[in-house]
């Protein structure tokens, strides 16, 4: 296949230079047209791109099949080969069962059928679409090879030696000037005592200090001095005091240990996963809700590990065991690709407590105001382990409801106070605050 | 010409020379504060081992303990579903439509429920029968978190399987259908075309199956009557939308005469459209809702009704009138009352609830007689199917051991039975099973104990009338194990399916005739045309007795002259039959006539009271105290409490079912007197011997704690007359002040002390009230409640003014004429002969007082005197005219509330929630399921007050703002408004000038609450306006 791509490659230069050398072009066109048509015919009898087939695969295939997991169906590495040995079925079957299994069935194939019972009676879905290319691609694509995790765990190790001859180089550096500095305070000591003795030979005086009043004594006795710092002090002390205790009951920060081991950094970040897809209810609700476990395993009923980055902290087996946690709460068996008991809800620690006397609407922020959840959360798609970023305090909400402005726009509700509104104030845009937003009763009810 | 009637708060207000009155206007505290009491004498002080530096070291001490302790946050914990149910989204609410019926009250309403736990109950707009939910129904949530729920079947006291208890059941049936005894099911009504089928089906199975249907409070009068005029047993369907002059004797069809439900029809001609409005005569012996509300109210007592009654039906009717003859004033008034009617023609009606056949057949026969557009006699309403004779007979075989097992359902007879003793006995003799959400009275002398779901967990049908169906569906899981009557009748009849698909059966065949059901159960209600196979429930008892010949002249000549007081037993609107006594929203809700909560009274009129030697006195704390009083009827003696009642008939007293209850309610619940113990034969009059006893009863009366300091404009009101023909300044005069010298409307900027605030820009709601419409009966109290996680207080700390209600219904009685005319009269008298005469007149101006109710909540005053004492600034305004409270601001200075002109403030003297001495819903873990997550529930040392709903105005804006739309009228609501079902009060947004409230503001009848005090409230009134037309 790579050489085809070559070839298109070609064929487009030759395109560009078309103009120039038209006829040549055209020569050189129609000759790798018939290259082309060479390849690919001789395709269909080869064995597909599995790059392309693991594309085909993910988009209509990975829902029920995995390469090396019995999941809804099968598992699928080397099927064509699995079969062909163990069955003798060749591509045609393959061919037959995808496009439409349930005609197989019915045509009481016996393989067919034992594949039909095996996985609970439920039919597999046809692919009529699929053309003989694709289904190659595909086959191609299950008979590679299970890659070996090395390349990942190479570039996780090339990360780790890289941070640390940082490390090295930094202590290599403070070393050498600490080194230096020894040098110097030596070189000093000697010049000093070298130029003492020198005196001493030449017997120059050295005036010797006078007996004045110490520093500390003079400015204790100084009583304005003594005065100022006192209330400096005390000002100071309160100060802090003040900021001390206007931290108790501010949980910003606030990161506990969840019963699983959550990580908003990989579903967030590095699967770029909506924050509303999992906390849909924040579009309608006051509460962004945490989502039910049957959410976690539309995606989760698949992927059973953990195949991204990791760290020594967390490895692999962390994160899957991980997952294996969340199978046990769904009461979901991966073997068995079944529900298999009632499971148990997931006791998680919360967060972001607002006080019982606080009413906050999330649809109100999200839907209406089109915030984006990183305002107030934070950057929740770099952490690990999520935490509480504002301090929600009272003061922290009349700081932004200050400042932001309402989104009106497609809004018809806003289309008759904005109007009125914003010639009173004789603003453009209104702001929150000026709507209204900084009421008692708007959220103290 | 405006009307200058002197509003009084009680009959103590009538004495001049009382000190308590007096008192009350001069001091906020009638007693001195005990300064000594609490900081001892010198003596005890210089003793003491604790001294002033020791005191010191404990505060600092605990001080820092204390703040150190508060910096260590709780851990809390979230924990989400492991498969979250598709429709539950948590934080939005759900509303499911379903119907209550209980035997005594049956609705259609909706559920709203948050994160599965239904949490208020509310009206169905869907429903075209009993679409509106009265006080109780409103409180009847609060029963799904009842901590003394049975939570499993039980054998005596023993919890048990449902196995086991259907195994012996069974086997019982087997054996009573074998020996030939009776199988009886004593149930409430359950008016269910589907428990009717399955009733049928379980006699066809056991065979010597009897049906007894059994009302506490007793319509069997009425339904026989109904029965033998028009073949069919149900209740006859009044519209009263469709009535201009309404003529009742003895009937409170405000209240739960005849099942109830008429209010919000009768309130739509009461508000004066176009000059005309209806006109209301009431002939009432206790001060009803109705006789409140009437134009024209006439007290008479039971017996008098009924010649009144035979009266009005010779006048109207024709035929003669043989009874006695009736008092001067009386007989005018049923001659005017019969005039109007004959003039009314179709447009009058005329109801009775007095429990005679003949009275009822008389009722119907006036407004057969008149072709009265108010009475459907096509429709019946089938609420109520009990029958008298056959709970008797029942009593009487189960003594004489002829029934085998009997099987009750919705029924506590053991407390509603004036022979109780008798059942109780007779249930000794029988095998029995109790289907009760208790252990009470009954269920707990039962054999078996059948834990019985809420309605909000059972599946369910009702025909509410004739052709008008709904459904009950749950709302919530069963919370215990539970079962329902229906479902265990199937178990026993052997039938394998759910209840639920019985239904579904049954309205697949018989009732929707190719409508849908999801659509019906989405709905709650359906309307069908095809009349159902009904139960025959009379099927062995002959025929129910035709009236003999004449009823008008049956109804007349059974008055016997007697001499004795006559007992009128009544339902209170709080308490109905007493299913829900352990109810706390209802055993504090004050009766909207005598204003007091946790207690039944006998009422008795101040004549008559004097007479005997009975008292009310007012504490110097405002509290209530009463004298008690012995009532024997026939041979049986309770010991009551007495509340003197202006507009009690002469010869009459009172007394509500409902209270007494004993067991299955906590001890703070078991107050008042069991009534039923002297409703002998059913009948609601009783003719009693009154004697006063001794010892003094506290009564928790929220009535005179805030005295009127003489201010008369508070409730405004006119005649029809008045309205139609003067300009509105005349009854509705705006409030001057002086200004230079010059009168100056209080509306002006100049006389105002604040600057006004532009309020023309975005929102600017408003809640009218409409006094005319407002019948009192109280659904906005229990809505508010509900809504807004209002603590219950109990029976002490409401004697102590400490009620925490957000929304009080004001009730005021005025004297006919104005005092200032009693003084003319007084000083013309002349001579001898005139002063006897006229003394005599004018000796109790008491006697039969008109009524005003008046719904106060915070007026959110736009120039707002509280906001303007707090130090901390915990109350303030927002633009959209409501008054904030910010809870946690607070320190409880209370200035506010002292500052408050109207007294609407409410201040936590307790942390209600966790302090056992409130042994309320809000202290156990099932009872707090109620509590709105929307509203905080707040802490002790705290103002609190009436939020204009905040949290719902902010949820309709919300709604709109995501869906990118103006909002409709109509969609902003609060509690109270939502509750409303007459009418009475309109919420809305005054800057959307198309808006109902944004007229009503600009209407002549409105007026604020205090309007020379100048505070411009977001709550306006409209005028009260009587039908006094006579003739």
């Amino acid at each position: 296949m790579k050489k085809s791509y070559q070839r298109l490659e070609v064929n487009l230069t030759n395109n560009m230079k078309q103009v120039i050398h038209r006829r040549l072009g055209g020569n050189i066109l129609r000759f790798s047209l018939i290259i082309l048509l060479a390849f690919t015919t001789s395709l269909s009898a080869q064995d597909g791109d599995p790059a392309k087939g693991k594309s085909i695969f993910n988009t209509n295939c990975a829902a029920c099949h995995h390469l090396d997991k019995k999941m809804t169906g099968p598992a699928l590495r080397h099927v064509e080969q699995r079969l062909a040995d163990d069955q003798g079925l060749d591509r045609d079957w393959i061919y037959a069962w995808i496009r439409n299994s349930a005609a197989l069935v019915k045509s009481g194939d016996a393989y067919a059928n034992k594949v039909y019972n095996d996985f609970g009676g439920a039919a597999m879905t046809a692919f009529p679409q699929l053309s003989d290319e694709d289904l190659n691609n595909i086959l191609a694509y299950t008979a590679q090879e299970k890659a070996a995790p090395a390349a990942a765990t190479g570039a996780a190790a090339a990360q780790t030696t890289t941070s640390e001859s940082v490390g090295i180089s930094n202590e290599l550096i403070l070393g050498a000037l600490a080194i230096l500095f020894v040098l110097l305070a030596a070189g000093l000591y000697l010049v000093n005592k070298t130029l003492r003795r020198f005196a001493a030979a030449q017997d120059i005086d050295l005036p010797e200090a006078t007996g004045r009043k110490p520093l500390w004594k003079a400015f204790v006795e100084n009583q304005f001095l003594m005065l100022v710092t006192a209330i400096f002090f005390l000002l100071a002390s309160a100060y802090f005091a003040f900021g001390y205790f206007m931290q108790i009951g501010i949980d910003q920060g606030y990161q506990p240990v969840q019963p699983i081991h959550f990580s908003h950094k990989i579903h967030a970040g590095d699967n770029g996963i909506d924050c509303k897809y999992c906390h849909s209810s924040a579009r309608v609700s006051k509460t962004s809700g945490i989502p039910s476990l049957n959410v976690c395993m539309n995606c989760h009923k698949t992927i059973s590990e953990y195949n991204g980055e990791t760290t020594p902290e967390h490895s692999k087996e962390f994160y899957d065991k991980q997952i294996q946690k969340l199978y046990t709460a769904a009461g979901w068996s991966d073997e068995e690709q079944k529900y298999v008991s009632e499971g148990e809800p997931v006791k998680w620690v919360r967060i972001h407590n607002l006080p019982d006397f606080v009413y906050f609407n999330h649809s109100q922020h999200v839907s209406v105001g089109g915030q984006e959840c990183q305002t107030c959360h934070g950057p929740v798609e770099e952490m690990e382990v999520l935490y509480q970023h504002a301090p929600l305090t009272m003061g922290w909400c009349v700081e932004c409801h200050r400042t932001t402005n309402v989104k009106v726009e497609d809004n018809a509700y806003y289309d008759k106070i904005h109007e009125e509104l914003s010639k009173k104030y004789g603003v453009e845009k209104l702001t929150v605050a000026e709507m209204g937003g900084l009421e008692c009763g708007k959220c103290h009810y | 010409m405006s009307s200058n009637k002197k509003y009084w708060k009680s009959v103590e207000e009538l004495n001049e020379n009382s000190s308590i009155v007096e008192t009350l206007k001069q001091n906020e505290f009638t007693q001195e504060i005990p300064v000594d009491e609490f900081l001892g004498d010198k003596e005890t002080l210089e003793t003491s081992s604790t001294t002033r530096r020791d005191f010191l070291k404990y505060v600092g001490f605990s001080t820092a303990a204390a703040s150190l302790a508060a910096c260590e946050g709780p851990v809390k914990k979230s924990i989400p579903y492991v498969v979250q149910p598709e429709e539950i989204i948590p934080g939005v609410s759900n509303y499911y439509a379903t119907t209550v019926a209980d035997g005594f009250d049956f609705a259609s309403v909706l559920v709203k429920t948050r994160e599965g736990r239904p949490i208020k109950i509310e009206n169905n707009a869907l429903a075209a029968t009993n679409g509106s939910a009265n006080a109780r129904v409103n409180a009847s949530v609060l029963g799904l978190y009842d901590s003394l729920r049975i939570q499993s079947p039980r054998k005596g006291s023993e919890s048990t399987s449902w196995e086991d208890l259907d195994a012996e059941v069974i086997a019982e049936l087997t054996k009573a259908a074998g020996s030939g005894k009776d199988i009886v099911l004593l149930t409430q009504t359950f008016a269910s075309p589907s428990t009717s089928k399955l009733i049928s089906e379980f006699k066809e199975k056991y065979g010597n199956v009897r049906h007894v249907v059994y009302d506490a409070v007793s319509e069997s009068a009425a339904l026989d009557a109904y029965q033998a005029k028009y073949g069919e047993r149900g209740l006859a369907d009044y519209d009263f939308a469709k009535a201009m002059t309404i003529v009742s004797v003895g009937a409170d069809f405000l209240g739960d005469w005849q099942g109830g439900g008429f209010d919000s029809g009768y309130s739509k001609n009461r508000v004066p459209d176009h000059g005309k409005m209806s006109r209301h005569i009431q002939f009432e012996s206790n001060m009803s809702l109705s006789g409140a509300n009437a134009d024209k109210r006439v007290p008479l007592t039971p017996s008098q009704q009924k010649l009144a009654l035979a009266k009005l039906h010779s006048l109207v009717v024709g035929g003669s009138y043989s009874g006695k003859d009736l008092p001067a004033k009386v007989e005018e008034a049923v001659q005017n009352a019969a005039s109007q009617l004959k003039r009314a023609g179709s447009n009058g009606v005329v109801v009775t609830g007095i429990q005679d056949v003949n009275a009822q057949t008389v009722a119907l026969q006036i407004n057969e007689a008149l072709s009265s557009k108010a009475f459907n006699p096509n429709t019946p309403i089938k609420t109520r199917q009990g029958n008298d004779k056959d709970v008797a007979a029942l009593v009487a075989d189960m003594n004489a051991g002829k029934v085998g097992v009997l099987i009750m359902s919705g029924v506590n007879p053991v407390y509603t039975l004036p022979n109780a003793a008798d059942f109780a006995e007779g249930l000794g003799k029988t095998f029995s099973v109790a289907f009760s959400m208790k252990s009470d009275e009954t269920s707990s002398l039962a054999n078996y104990i059948g834990a019985a779901p809420h309605y909000l967990e059972s599946w369910g049908d009702v025909e509410l009338k004739k052709g008008h169906y709904s459904l009950t569906q749950p709302a919530i899981r069963p919370l215990f194990d539970t079962r329902q009557f229906q479902e265990s009748l199937l178990k026993w009849t052997a039938n394998d399916v759910s209840y639920l698909d019985y239904i579904k059966d049954t309205w697949g065949t018989g009732i929707l005739s190719g409508g849908s059901f999801n659509k019906a159960l989405h709905d709650g209600v359906y309307v069908g045309t095809i009349a159902t196979e009904t139960e025959d429930t009379t099927d062995a008892s002959e025929e129910a007795e035709a009236p003999a010949g004449n009823a008008a002249s049956a109804l007349a000549s059974s008055v016997k002259s007697d001499g004795g007081i006559e007992l009128s037993l009544y339902t209170k609107v709080g308490m109905g039959d007493g299913q829900q006594a352990n109810n706390p929203w209802l055993q504090e809700f004050p009766d909207p006539i005598t204003r007091t909560s946790w207690d039944n009274y006998l009422t008795v009129s101040k004549a008559d009271a004097d007479a005997l030697g009975l008292e009310n006195t007012h504490e110097a704390t405002g509290a209530l105290n009463g004298s008690y009083a012995n009532v024997t009827a026939n041979g049986t003696t309770i010991t009551v409490p007495v509340m003197i009642q202006p507009g009690q008939a002469k010869g009459s007293v009172g007394l509500s079912f409902g209270y007494g209850r004993t067991n299955g309610l906590k001890d703070e619940m078991q107050t008042g007197v069991n009534a039923y113990a002297l409703y002998n034969n059913f009948n609601n009059v009783q003719n009693v011997t009154v004697e006063a006893a001794s010892g003094v009863h506290e009564f928790a009366c929220v009535q005179l704690h805030n005295t009127l300091m003489g201010r008369g404009d508070i409730v405004k009101e006119t005649t029809l007359e008045v309205f139609n023909t003067e300009k509105s300044s005349v009854w509705n005069p705006m409030p001057m002040v002086s200004l230079d010298h010059k009168p100056t409307p209080v509306t002006s900027p100049d006389v105002d002390l604040w600057d006004e605030f532009d309020r023309s820009v975005g929102h600017h709601f408003n809640l009218s009230i409409d006094l005319n419409a407002c019948t009192g009966c109280g659904a906005c109290v229990i809505a508010c409640h509900a809504e807004n996680n209002v603590p219950v207080v109990g029976k002490e700390e409401v004697r102590r003014s400490r009620d925490m209600h957000w929304l009080r219904i004001d009730r005021y009685y005025s004297s006919e004429d104005s005092f200032e005319g009693d003084n003319d009269k007084k000083d013309n008298i002349a001579g001898l002969g005139s002063s006897l005469s006229e003394f005599s007149e004018m000796e109790s101006p008491a006697d039969n007082p008109q009524v005003a109710f008046q719904p106060v909540m915070c007026q959110h005053c736009n120039h707002a005197p509280c906001e303007t004492v707090c130090p901390v600034a915990a109350t303030s305004h927002g633009r959209q005219g409501q008054n904030h409270m910010a809870y946690n601001r607070c320190v409880g200075t209370r200035y506010c509330a002292n500052n408050c002109p109207y007294k609407v403030r409410r201040f936590n003297w307790f942390l209600y929630t966790s302090n056992d001495e409130f042994d309320y819903h809000m202290n156990d873990d099932l009872g707090r399921m109620v509590l709105n997550p929307d509203v905080v529930v707040r802490s002790r040392g705290v103002m609190e007050k009436c939020s204009m709903c905040i949290q719902m105005t902010q949820k309709t804006i919300l709604d709109a703002k995501r869906d990118g739309r103006a909002i409709k009228d109509g969609e902003l609501q609060t509690a109270c408004s939502a509750a409303c079902n007459s009418g009475a009060m309109t919420f809305g947004d005054i800057n959307d000038k198309e808006s109902k409230v944004a007229k009503l503001k600009e209407d002549n009848r409105m007026y604020h609450l205090l309007e020379h005090v100048g505070t411009k409230p977001n709550v306006i009134y409209q005028t009260k306006v009587r039908n006094t037309t006579e003739a």
